[in-house]
């Protein structure tokens, strides 16, 4: 497969084209802004927590597939899940698309990811990484009770 | 069609001239380069280097202070940069030339200098809807500074300014025009002629922000008439960090300085310092020596080609990549002046632009994508960003194809 459609791979073209939990949520717990200056990207992203659960996440805004996709993915990866596997995840996935590019990852590190292993092409395209985790950015922040936009550049 | 074709070529070799660029040769993502970010930075012709590189290597010294062999020459070589810089824009005397870092640097300078000293509480700046941020934010500031009022000059779906707006802006309380030449993110060419005409009608200075002018037309000070003139050397096949502003010397005269330092004094004490003459007046510090030879250079290599035809072959580049987009399903230019520079930015339904140009990228391809450091026109036309293809004198029809080319892969991939 090509780098560029290892990329853009079926599963992320799909949510781009139709995104999961793509909603504002009513009377949310958590919301936060994640705001790519360069691109132009932007979403907010919605939480309904109660006893530690996420029980609701929800996103809205608008941006490249990637950055898309990712969201979309993200919503749900961690509804139903605590805050704190939630944030575990974040970092988990992070550091996925951070690896160096030619550094092996081990299969299960990329199964226990789930659906947002398919994002793992992003490592190949330095410019594309911050797409890649914007929303994730802002749900971080969302937790954290921040509640304002937060730009990553 | 072939004739008229042919007789363009004759005039104007682009095989030829495209050797002058080393970089062109280049590779990226093992496909030979196509670059088409030229309103973004230009690159640079062989002269330019050589000119860079031997000035480091034999003439290098500080400048104006030195009573040394190297300190003269290398005075001698800025100065005479100044003087190419001066002819090439057609000023009046050297003095009214001063070395900037670029564009940005030029309008913050006017800002300060002028704008400081002359505009007041309840006065208006008159833009345009189609400013880069460069030409927006330092008037913002003053604005905010001095309560005066940031007015902006409309345009229409075609990208066009609304000259009849423009009209019933101007008023008495208009205390200064400034306006860009050629946009870099619509490729419109904007009648500043006409615009300084009306401006000067009321005795209002007017300030021209030929960033991406200089490198496709020829400009002419005395015939333009503006008070100042700002554009940066590394988009006109110069290097960066280095830009000039042009200003009427009875503007500069009375303007405050921009920054203290050495250079721009005449005298210091503890007590009172007088300041240097023009141009060293608005030059504190060690300038961009390089750069400023590495920018005469660069006039020298364009001065060598002729505008003329230099316009005609891009509007000729322009015409043929817009057939080639406009034929695309879905896809839409953004920008369609009747007058027009080589610049074509376009959005394509369901497809953002980073997307389009990361696979561009792996073609070989080289655009820029996002909103071109012009926000308010991407919110007038309701997008988030486009992905813009801007081409100078060295790029050739191929290139235009191999993007639409491109372009259908993008659509490929995303299925649309
Ligand atoms: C129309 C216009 N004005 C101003 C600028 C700013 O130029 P610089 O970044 O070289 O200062 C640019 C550069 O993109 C431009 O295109």
């Amino acid at each position: 497969m090509s780098e560029i459609n290892e990329l853009y791979q079926e599963l992320i073209l799909e949510h781009n084209r139709s995104p999961r939990n793509y909603k504002k949520i009513d009377k949310p717990s958590h919301f936060a802004d994640g705001y790519n200056p360069l691109c132009g990207d932007h979403y907010t992203v919605y939480l309904k927590v109660s006893n530690n659960v996420i029980e609701d996440i929800g996103f809205e805004g608008s941006g490249c597939a990637i950055s898309k996709s990712s969201a979309s993915m993200m919503t749900t990866s961690v509804k139903g899940r605590s805050v704190q596997e939630a944030q575990k995840l974040f970092e988990k996935f992070h550091s996925l698309i951070m690896t160096k590019i030619g550094d092996e990852i081990p299969e299960d590190k990329i199964e226990e990811l789930g659906s947002l292993g398919a994002l793992i092409g992003v490592r190949e395209f330095p410019a594309r990484i911050k797409c890649a985790s914007l929303a994730w950015h802002a749900l971080n922040a969302a937790l954290n009770n921040q509640n304002n936009a937060i730009s990553i550049e | 069609m072939i004739n008229e074709l042919t007789t363009l070529e004759t005039k104007f070799s682009v095989e030829e001239l495209r050797r002058d660029f080393p970089i062109l040769l280049r590779f990226v993502h093992g496909k030979p380069l196509v670059y088409l970010d030229n309103a973004a930075t230009t690159q640079k012709p062989v002269e330019v280097l050589n000119a860079i590189s031997t000035y480091y290597r034999e003439h290098n010294a500080n400048i104006h202070r030195g009573v040394h062999y190297l300190s003269e020459i290398s005075t001698f070589e800025y100065e005479k940069a100044r003087g190419k810089v001066k002819n090439f824009l057609n000023a009046n005397e050297q003095k009214e030339i001063i070395f900037t870092r670029g564009t940005t640097e030029g309008i913050n300078l006017i800002a300060h200098g002028y704008g400081r000293k002359f505009i007041g509480a309840g006065d208006e700046i008159l833009i345009s809807a189609m400013e880069h941020h460069s030409n927006i934010v330092p008037w913002q500031m003053l604005c905010e500074e001095k309560g005066a009022k940031l007015r902006v000059i409309p345009m229409n779906d075609n990208g066009e300014l609304m000259l009849e707006e423009f009209e019933k802006l101007l008023s008495p309380k208009t205390k200064f025009v400034s306006i860009v030449y050629i946009s870099n993110s619509l490729g419109t060419i904007n009648p500043v002629k006409h615009i300084i005409e009306r401006a000067h009608a009321l005795n209002i200075p007017v300030l021209v922000d030929g960033a991406q002018t200089v490198s496709h037309r020829k400009v002419d000070m005395k015939e333009l008439d503006c008070d100042f003139f700002v554009f940066s050397g590394h988009k006109l096949f110069g290097p960066t960090g280095i830009g000039a502003l042009y200003g009427k010397a009875e503007f500069l005269e009375k303007m405050n300085p921009y920054q203290g330092g050495g250079d721009m004094i005449a005298s210091v004490t503890f007590e009172k310092t007088t300041y240097n003459a023009l141009p060293f007046r608005f030059e504190a510090g060690t300038p961009n020596i390089s750069g400023a030879v590495g920018l005469g250079a660069a006039i020298d290599y364009v001065s060598k080609l002729d505008f003329q035809s230099i316009q005609e072959y891009e509007h000729e580049l322009l015409e043929h990549g817009t057939q080639i987009l406009q034929a695309i399903p879905g896809l839409r230019i953004i920008g369609t002046a009747k007058e027009k520079a080589g610049v074509l930015s376009f959005v394509m339904d369901n497809i953002h632009p980073h997307d389009i140009g990361t696979i561009l990228d792996k073609e070989g391809i080289a655009i820029r994508t996002g909103h071109h450091c012009t926000q308010p026109v991407m919110q007038r036309f309701q997008i988030p960003a486009t992905a813009r293809a801007s081409f100078s004198f060295y790029n050739t029809k191929q290139d235009l194809e191999l993007l639409g080319q491109a372009v259908y892969k993008v659509k490929e991939i995303f299925k649309a």
